[in-house]
């Protein structure tokens, strides 16, 4: 693999505090050096480096999506690790962390290799995330250790949240002992059968049943309980899509008492409001669903102050047959990995001025620390040569016909984007090139 | 396929007013018509109720209309199929039992073979709310809801207000409506408000005509939300006192079906809530009363209000085929009268 040279960028690197012009040379899958403009063209010469002119663009450590449903194995008629890491890469992304709700369900180490061996033809880096219990289905424990050795990043039952107090426990305690956070799709099942959207008045007038914010908060502030009273510094929550006001003020309440609790928030939870739904439009329904306007705007000031850890997607495709159907029929989730960055870009930075450096810890530094992705989500020196280049002044239109999921099932179809990636460079390869 | 969110919108403005996505023909929900709208549907209605039998037969002449049922029905299903022959039209009626929808055929196929079988306009009862925003998603054809799940059914809300236009302005039933029509009018709906798409699509109508609407039930069949469905609206738990201010009474079925894991008390049900001769003379002597079925007999109303004197229960049905004579006729009618009024949402 050649090196390369990235020249005349805008180097913007919260995990080093770098926010300026600067030279990176990539070599051997890592970062080997990054100065002053110029200062690296004789290291470059030598080493034959590839030159990339950044000129104009940002460089900035590649994006990481700790929740993407990647759909391999079983269902690969919606994606498969191929098509969905190329979505990633094409949407800036160089790590992705993929749920274990496949089928089967990823919770043995067999399967979490599986995911990650060459054959599947990943275009970046896949991170499993394992089950939390045998098959998600709430009773056993799977084998934390061994998941952690075979590449797991962390345990979930993601969609199928641990309700049981006593099997949430264990969990906690037995994935502290391995060394891995537990996530937590926090949802009281018993509060949201049959509903398919957000409670309140719109669910009523559109004939829906609606899922009340307190299934969403009831189940934090029950975990941040089950974790107070466990005592073990080493426990870690992180909440997943992270939706209703009231969630995020439990968890701020639970880091204000210093307990590890983490939460990650989805860009269709700060971009749309529950509005979208009104013409029963399938792709505006989703797991969490669209809160209300409030909700909205609680999401958008947590981000801004800090109390979110991480931007991730949600990533979930689906086949249009399976999307094309009545509402209440269709199913959960919509696609994200190439519309993360430009809509971030757009409300987060172009609307609210957070600054870039923001913007990147949000999509890439802080998510990696989330679930502990070493040399990841950083541009410093020895860390992998993962980095995404992208103009962030230009505005563009998201197709979804051109989109490299197989799936196409987005609200943000014909939207207008800010930021457009150049190229995404993964472990010093380059993984996409606009 | 005409998709409803196809052109390129700015981001950070959640928003959803849009020029109508459908067919100008349709009605999916109350909110589709614009006031003119319902004014030139009412007029339409007593043109062709009165209009002589074989001229009649002209209108729609051998155009094709589909009624696809996945619901029983009885009133609804009849009255659009007879209004659709007295105007002349071909009908055909699919029910999901009986058709390849018990082999699992689609919602979206189904619309698309009947539009290749050369169905011009699809009447749809279905089960599920916003079922018939998927059909005119799929075949771009009008459709007229005839029902779904919990959502609405805008004919019966059109054909109730029809009656009660008729109780109140007598001959002039016809003349068109505005804003204040309905002044002074109190119409309060009682019983299952949570599973009626009937009380849905009331609520949304009678207040933009200057009606206020009272809604009665218990907790577990009317949430408190639904006094924010729209203007207009208010709870009032009461049946005795939202009687007693009341010119209209519309009174809804218990749907025994949908009551599962609700636990309700049906003899306290009756006592609170049931439309019976004595609560009747009580409270609201002079008060219209409508149902617009299946009735209980003996559970929300008793026969001696079903069949008295306030009773506008028969009468409802009979307005029916009228009004959906009139949506039929703007459905199909001179390559859209009805699309100058481009129906935007509300």
């Amino acid at each position: 693999m050649k090196p390369i040279l990235i020249r005349g960028g805008r180097v913007v690197d919260p995990s080093s505090g770098i926010d300026a012009d600067r030279d990176v040379l990539l070599k051997d899958g890592r970062v080997s050096a990054i100065d002053a403009p110029g200062k690296l063209n004789a290291a470059a010469r030598q080493d034959a480096a590839e030159i990339f002119d950044a000129k104009g663009l940002i460089v900035a450590p590649g994006l990481v999506d700790i929740h993407v449903h990647l759909r391999e194995p079983g269902q690969g008629y919606k994606e498969t690790i191929a098509s969905g890491t190329a979505a990633a890469a094409a949407g800036g992304f160089t790590a992705v962390c993929a749920m274990p709700n496949t089928i089967p369900v990823n919770d043995s180490p067999d399967i979490t290799r599986w995911m990650q061996s060459p054959e599947r033809g990943a275009q970046i880096r896949v991170f499993p995330i394992a089950a939390a219990t045998r098959g998600s289905m709430g009773e056993a424990l799977t084998e934390y250790g061994a998941l952690k050795a075979a590449g797991a990043v962390g345990v979930t039952d993601d969609g199928k949240p641990i309700l049981g107090d006593s099997i949430m426990r264990q969990t906690l305690v037995a994935a502290a002992r391995a060394g891995l956070p537990v996530i937590q799709h926090a949802e009281d099942t018993r509060l949201t059968g049959g509903c398919s959207m957000n409670a309140g008045a719109l669910a009523f007038r559109l004939g829906l049943r609606g899922m009340p914010v307190e299934a969403e908060s009831g189940l934090v502030e029950r975990d941040i309980r089950l974790l107070a009273e466990l005592k073990d510094s080493r426990a870690h929550l992180h909440v997943a899509h992270l939706s209703t006001a009231k969630a995020l003020d439990a968890v701020r309440k639970a880091r204000r008492n210093g307990l590890h609790v983490t939460c990650e928030v989805a860009p269709h939870h700060f971009v749309l409001n529950e509005e979208a739904v009104a013409e029963y439009d399938t792709h505006a329904k989703m797991n969490p669903p669209l809160r209300a306007e409030a909700d909205r705007q609680a999401m958008l000031e947590g981000i801004i102050e800090g109390a979110v850890d991480s931007i991730a997607t949600d990533h979930a495709p689906h086949a249009a047959h399976e999307k094309e159907q009545e509402f209440e029929r269709s199913p959960n989730g919509i696609t994200g990995l190439e519309t993360a960055l430009g809509l971030t870009m757009a409300v987060l930075h172009g609307k609210h001025k957070l600054p870039l450096s923001r913007i990147i810890a949000l999509l890439s530094t802080q998510p990696a620390a989330v679930l502990n992705l070493k040399g990841r989500g950083s541009l410093a020196v020895g860390s992998f040569a993962d980095v995404v280049i992208f103009d962030p002044k230009k505005h563009w239109i998201f197709q979804a016909s051109a989109s490299k999921s197989k799936s196409k099932n987005t609200p943000f179809d014909g939207w207008s984007m800010l930021g457009s990636v150049t190229a995404t460079i993964s472990e010093g390869r380059i993984a996409y090139r606009a | 396929m005409p998709k409803s969110q196809a052109k390129p919108r700015k981001v950070s403005t959640p928003s959803t007013s849009q020029v109508f996505p459908h067919h100008p023909g349709s009605v999916l929900s109350i909110a589709d018509l614009e006031l003119d709208d319902v004014s030139s549907i009412l007029k339409a209605a007593s043109q062709l109720e009165n209009e002589d039998p074989l001229k009649r037969t002209k209108q729609l002449f051998k155009r094709r209309v589909s009624l696809l049922f996945y619901e029983s029905s009885t009133r609804t299903r009849t009255s659009f199929e007879l209004a659709a022959k007295q105007l002349g039209a071909d009908t055909v009626l699919v029910s999901a039992l009986s058709s390849s929808i018990e082999k699992g055929e689609s919602l979206k196929d189904t619309g698309i073979t009947l539009r290749a079988l050369g169905a011009e306009c699809i009447i749809l009862r279905h089960s599920s709310s916003g079922a018939p925003y998927v059909l005119s998603r799929a075949t771009g054809l009008p459709i007229l809801n005839a029902g779904d799940g919990m959502h609405e059914h805008p004919s019966q809300a059109l054909l109730d207000l029809r009656t009660i236009l008729t109780h109140l302005r007598g001959a002039k039933a016809a003349a068109p409506v505005s804003d204040t029509t309905l002044k002074g009018v109190t119409v309060t709906i009682c019983g299952d408000i949570f599973h009626s798409r009937v009380a849905r699509s009331n609520m949304l109508l009678l207040p933009r005509l200057g009606a206020h609407v009272l809604l009665s039930g218990p907790q577990a069949l009317l949430p408190d939300t639904a006094a924010s469905a729209g203007p207009g609206i208010a709870i009032e738990r009461d049946f005795d006192r939202a009687l007693k201010q009341s010119q209209i009474v519309i009174m809804l079925r218990i749907q025994a079906e949908r009551l599962a894991g609700l636990n309700l008390d049906l003899d306290e049900y009756k006592l609170r809530y049931q439309a019976n001769a004595e609560r009747m003379a009580a409270h609201a002597p002079d008060a219209l009363v409508m149902h617009p079925g299946p009735m209980i007999r003996g559970l929300e109303i008793t026969s001696e209000v079903a069949d008295g004197p306030q009773s506008a229960i028969a009468e409802q049905v009979r307005h029916g085929v009228a009004v959906r004579m009139a949506l039929l006729a703007r459905a199909l009618g001179p390559a859209s009268k009805s699309g100058a009024s481009k129906g935007k949402r509300k």
